[in-house]
């Protein structure tokens, strides 16, 4: 498997990451040298093995369902858009979404 | 007086206690050097009014005979971990001007402990790179350079801030966070020592994520008692965090001395690698000498997957960053593209713009195998030959107790060495990967220098919780090389 130009574009748009035409062909080339070295992994039999997204052997715990006190709580929209480059009235402002 | 840059961590706690000196002129004392040593870039925010409201506020606790563990103690902050109402950047230009509304739960937990911040420490951009190349805030130097040349050397990365900040003295021990090496590869660059604990032993929560599944903070020190003393004030169970491990968190620092007599050393023959420099060679059989001459048992075994961890890594960290750093796109926090732009252009010039080169790379491989028609063949075939690697440490460790190997594969290189080349820079991280994979706790001791002047380190590895035959290994080590070089002064 290898990433083309054609690729590389789409997995920019999926990413959505702006990358300049002239870009596009150059970090086709860096992936596919790290995806390369990568392959090696075809070499490993992993007929039968489960996969294996965490290393604690725990089920994720469930809280109570309420509203939590300090920083994760509700109550507090200044806090949550006081970073925001755009903001009114405790509103995330964004350009124009639907017509 | 102890000079402050003669201090530990150690001395200096025993010190306040003492009230040979006040944390107010300890923190002085630190900020000067700081101000002094600003060539070396290890801060990106010194936060010197807070730092002496804090020593402020511990003088007065210290005069009366109270205080935590870590009271009046100034230390160094990286700035992936956000801190309340101070500028918090991970390295990267998308965050800038944020200012978090909470404090991480690690910062919390030093904090209530009595601990001084000074400042935010330099990282490469989200924890990505080992040689902290890849800030926003330019390169950190390490204080070390090799002999009769003037050539700047990489701390290692990313907690390149952190290790250059301790190895220079310029506070008495830093948070760091490790997803792949990231704490012990520049303990191992800098004569430091760093400790990763196990997967879920320090909390997550308020840490900015790279990826999830491998990142865990620890301490960069001088020495395994300073880095046994932060790490019992970091560590512990966090509900907010959903991986992290509900058990008491044990007093490390008691365990230093005790002895190590008949433990079983694992000397894993895969991590002699063709090209590793014959000091490193050496000073591994050193290491197995001195734990012999400690009455440990020296047991050969073999990992035979070892060679597929950075792959692995390569497939499973890209494709967590590629989702946490989903988060950045100009609305919430952070910087925004400038321009009238549409909605889809303005996530795409803002994270355009606002993300480097290696952390774009990132996430484009990220996206890439976890798009349809490769997530199979790229990160399902990555998780499971992780299970393998995991289940290949699990089995040693019925026979072993701990794993001795170096930290690197390489003393520290020159800025812009290894920068052209993202596999020869991953591969960095070889010795060291694995117990991110596995969940491993490890650490890294200072062990001695190469021909030119460089620290190398030496790595245990441990049982997952068993920090402390950890660090009674490592306290062994450290007493056995007897390390005492220091970088000289050059950038006063």
């Amino acid at each position: 498997m290898s990433v083309d130009k054609k690729t590389a574009e789409k997995v920019a748009r999926l990413a959505r990451l702006a990358i300049p035409q002239d870009r596009l062909e150059p970090l086709a080339d860096e992936i596919n040298g790290i995806l390369g070295w990568i392959e090696q992994l075809n070499e490993v039999d992993v007929d039968g093995v489960k996969a294996m997204a965490s290393t604690v052997d725990m089920s994720l715990p469930l809280r109570d369902d309420k509203v939590a006190d300090g920083p994760t709580g509700g109550g507090q929209p200044d806090n949550i858009v006081a970073n925001a480059p755009q903001t009114e009235e405790n509103f995330f402002v964004v350009p124009k979404v639907v017509d | 007086m102890t000079k402050i840059e003669n201090h530990t961590l150690s001395s200096l706690r025993d010190a306040l206690k003492n009230k040979d000196l006040s944390s107010t002129e300890a923190t002085q004392a630190y900020l000067s050097r700081i101000e002094n040593a600003s060539s070396l870039n290890s801060f990106i925010t010194l936060t010197a009014d807070k730092a002496l409201d804090m020593a402020k506020a511990s003088d007065a606790k210290l005069t009366k005979g109270e205080g935590g563990d870590l009271e009046g103690i100034p230390l160094g902050i990286k700035d992936l971990f956000c801190t309340k109402d101070v500028l918090t950047t991970a390295g990267s230009h998308i965050l800038d001007g944020f200012k978090p509304g909470y404090e991480s739960s690690v910062t919390s937990n030093l904090f209530n402990d009595g601990a001084v911040m000074l400042g935010k420490l330099n990282l490469d951009e989200f924890a990505m790179g080992s040689s902290n190349e890849t800030s926003f805030y330019g390169p950190v130097i390490s204080p070390w350079r090799r002999n009769g040349d003037t050539t700047k050397i990489t701390p290692g990365g990313s907690s390149g801030g952190s290790a250059s900040a301790v190895s220079a003295a310029l506070c008495a021990g830093a948070t760091a966070t490790d997803t792949g090496g990231s704490i012990r590869q520049p303990a191992a660059f800098t004569g430091t020592v760093g400790i990763k604990p196990t997967y879920g032993r320090c909390s997550r929560w308020g840490t900015v994520a790279f990826a999830s599944s491998l990142d865990q903070a620890g301490p960069i020190t001088r020495t395994v008692r300073d880095g046994a003393i932060m790490l019992k004030s970091m560590a512990g169970y966090d509900p907010k965090d959903s991986t992290s491990i509900n058990q008491a968190v044990p007093d490390y620092e008691a365990v230093l001395g005790q002895s190590v007599k008949g433990l079983k050393i694992g000397i894993p023959k895969e991590y002699r690698i063709d090209g590793m420099p014959a000091k490193i060679e050496d000073l591994w059989s050193k290491g197995i000498e001195w734990l012999k001459d400690a009455g440990c048992e020296i047991v050969d075994i073999s990992l035979p997957l070892t060679k597929y961890a950075l792959p692995v890594y390569y497939i499973v960290a890209p494709a967590e960053a590629s989702s946490n750093l989903a988060r950045y796109d100009g609305v919430k926090y952070g910087f925004r593209a400038d321009g009238d732009l549409p909605i889809d252009e303005l996530y795409e010039q803002t994270r355009a713009q606002g993300f480097g080169d290696e952390v774009k790379r990132r996430i484009m491989i990220g996206t890439y195998v976890l798009s349809a028609g490769y997530y199979d063949a790229y990160y399902l075939r990555a998780q499971k030959v992780r299970k393998k690697i995991f289940d290949e440490f699990h089995d040693a460790f019925k026979a072993v107790d701990l794993i001795l190997t170096p930290s690197a594969p390489s003393a520290a290189f020159g800025l812009g060495e290894k920068s052209g080349d993202p596999v020869s820079m991953y591969l960095n991280d070889i010795f060291t990967v694995t117990a991110n994979l596995a969940g491993l706790p490890g650490m890294s001791v200072p062990a001695g220098l190469d021909e030119q002047g460089l620290p190398l380190g030496l790595q245990l590895i441990a049982r997952p919780l068993d920090e402390e035959t950890m660090l009674k290994g490592g306290y062994v080590l450290e007493k056995a090389a007897n390390f005492k070089a220091r970088p000289e002064d050059w950038w006063i």
